[in-house]
């Protein structure tokens, strides 16, 4: 095994009910790489997560994270579940959400390091001055900025992000993707999300999955094979700022 | 303040202050993890406990321990490692466990005196040996909250999450449901079966209202039950009434006013609000 590979799936199935979610998914993300997956909902993104994670296992297929399997590996990932899952009103504030990431075991309290690298992340995530605040009394795109506190905290080598974009309006998104390109120097990033229109720039590639994945390779290539994975004409908006997924073309 | 003279009477108010120390706890993870309907499930399961007691002739609250904590544990397993859905499991185990409590009942000779205690609570007939169980049983409870709080509320919040830092979530979801199990058989002699799941959850969700600190939730629910449960207490021996029921209904009442409060609360602060704006 090459040592600069993070993740390795081979051949994954995975059914729910003897329904196909996955099907022979293969795919192997490197060291620093910025992997987009999109696929329509339902297409099986966020149990591809899960799996890399151990939370769910493949019915056939071979996986390895960090060399290992999941449940060992892991503890080197930094992950982002999709916001909408949480309770807001649950007795919980800013700073100990954050501060979960930092878990080392049963029974260990919290050091003076964990609770500097909680406050940094926090700081990273320009959320510090909610650091007492109860988590009911933040927006969506603060309460998703919160979670990614949590998924850097542990200083990860791998991050997977479950619809990061969704409730961060645009003006966010922007300062969103350049912090993701500043930690991308330091770990890999995999994010899922079925909003075309959040690849931006910065993605370097894109994966296209809809139980089985059709594409993976530069972001440009992928125009084709989108439609095959939605089933349905996509656009890409190649010029204009907005909403810009391709680079600028090169004169 | 003569009633203190009688020993049936510092028994129930030392019972009063014991309960709630276990439900305060117990119960607020309960609300706020949403396991009101498993503890219902592992209470009533708990009678076939009871009817085994009786049944070989030893105290039942003892032979009630060991069975709830079964009760519990089968419930959390069978929920997680099989397909049968949590609500089904719930729903089979407290029947079955009534069931067996009825067939142990009638088998053994004689009639079952003080059954209707255990099925409605009476607080004025605790002896002082139950009053020692609880104190153990609230011992046990406190120890392993203060073991492994950090990793209950974490769970409570975010199961998968957890799961990928490395909680073990399995075992601690196992050991939450086996502390219900103990509150719940301390709770039988106060309210009974059938009332226990108002006892654990209406402190908690008074509570709930005012803080979202986990350990002020606690200590405020224990504070708030015990308030309540000794005034139910008092109003059931002034109007002659069934003190369980009683205690009930005064949490009950206690409850809606909370939610009455609440809304004065928010109302007042809208004003507030509005009042600053206008001065500006």
């Amino acid at each position: 095994m090459k040592d600069n590979i993070v993740v390795d799936l081979k051949k994954v199935f995975f059914y729910y009910d003897r329904i196909p979610v996955l099907e022979d998914v293969s795919i192997s993300i490197e060291q620093n790489d910025f992997l987009a997956i999109i696929g329509p909902n339902g297409g099986g993104k966020t149990t591809l997560l899960k799996i890399i994670l151990g939370l769910l296992k493949p019915d056939r297929g071979e996986i390895k994270v960090f060399g290992m399997i999941p449940d060992e590996g892991r503890r080197l990932i930094g992950y982002l579940p999709q916001y909408t899952l949480y309770d807001l009103n649950f007795p919980i504030n800013v700073f100990d959400v954050v501060i979960m990431g930092r878990y080392k075991g049963l029974a260990k309290r919290y050091k003076k390091e964990d609770k500097e690298a909680a406050v940094e992340a926090l700081r990273t995530v320009k959320m510090l001055e909610f650091k007492d605040r109860h988590i009911s009394m933040l927006s969506g795109g603060q309460m998703q900025r919160v979670l990614m506190a949590r998924a850097i905290v542990r200083e990860p080598k791998l991050l997977l992000l479950d619809e990061p974009m969704a409730s961060v309006d645009p003006e966010m998104q922007k300062s969103f993707y350049e912090l993701l390109l500043k930690l991308n120097r330091e770990m890999a990033i995999v994010f899922v999300t079925h909003d075309i229109g959040a690849i931006s720039v910065y993605v370097e590639e894109v994966a296209c999955l809809n139980r089985k994945l059709f594409y993976h390779g530069s972001k440009e290539g992928s125009l084709g094979k989108l439609e095959e994975a939605y089933r349905c004409p996509i656009e890409f908006i190649a010029h204009g700022t907005p909403h810009r997924v391709l680079r600028r073309h090169k004169k | 303040m003569e009633i203190l003279h009688y020993e049936f009477m510092r028994n129930a108010l030392a019972a009063a202050v014991l309960v709630n120390i276990a439900c305060g706890i117990v119960g607020t993870y309960v609300v706020i993890k949403r396991m009101v309907f498993i503890s219902g499930g592992i209470s009533h399961a708990t009678f076939g406990g009871i009817g085994l007691g009786y049944f070989l002739g030893i105290n039942p609250i003892l032979a009630a321990i060991p069975f709830s904590i079964l009760c519990a544990l089968g419930i959390g397993i069978i929920s997680k490692r099989t397909k049968v859905s949590e609500d089904t499991a719930i729903g089979i185990f407290w029947a079955v466990g009534m069931a067996l409590g009825i067939i142990f009942i009638n088998l053994t000779p004689g009639y079952a005196p003080n059954l209707f205690s255990y099925l409605f609570g009476n607080i004025l007939t605790i002896p002082s040996f139950d009053l020692i169980i609880m104190l153990i049983l609230d011992a046990v409870i406190i120890i392993t909250v203060v073991l492994f709080h950090k990793e209950f509320s974490a769970m409570s919040f975010d199961e998968e999450f957890t799961t990928v830092v490395g909680v073990p979530n399995r075992i601690l979801y196992l050991l939450l449901l086996c502390m219900i199990a103990l509150s719940v058989v301390v709770m039988i002699r106060i309210v009974g079966i059938i009332l226990v799941i108002a006892l654990l959850t209406i402190p908690a969700a008074i509570s709930r209202q005012f803080t979202y600190n986990i350990t002020k939730l606690m200590f405020l629910s224990i504070f708030v039950g015990a308030v309540l449960t000794v005034g139910g207490l008092w109003l059931s021996y002034i109007l002659n009434l069934a003190s369980g029921a009683t205690i009930i209904l005064l949490l009950g009442a206690g409850f809606f006013i909370s939610l009455f409060l609440k809304y004065l609360i928010s109302l007042r602060r809208r004003r507030s609000v509005k009042t600053m704006k206008s001065n500006y």
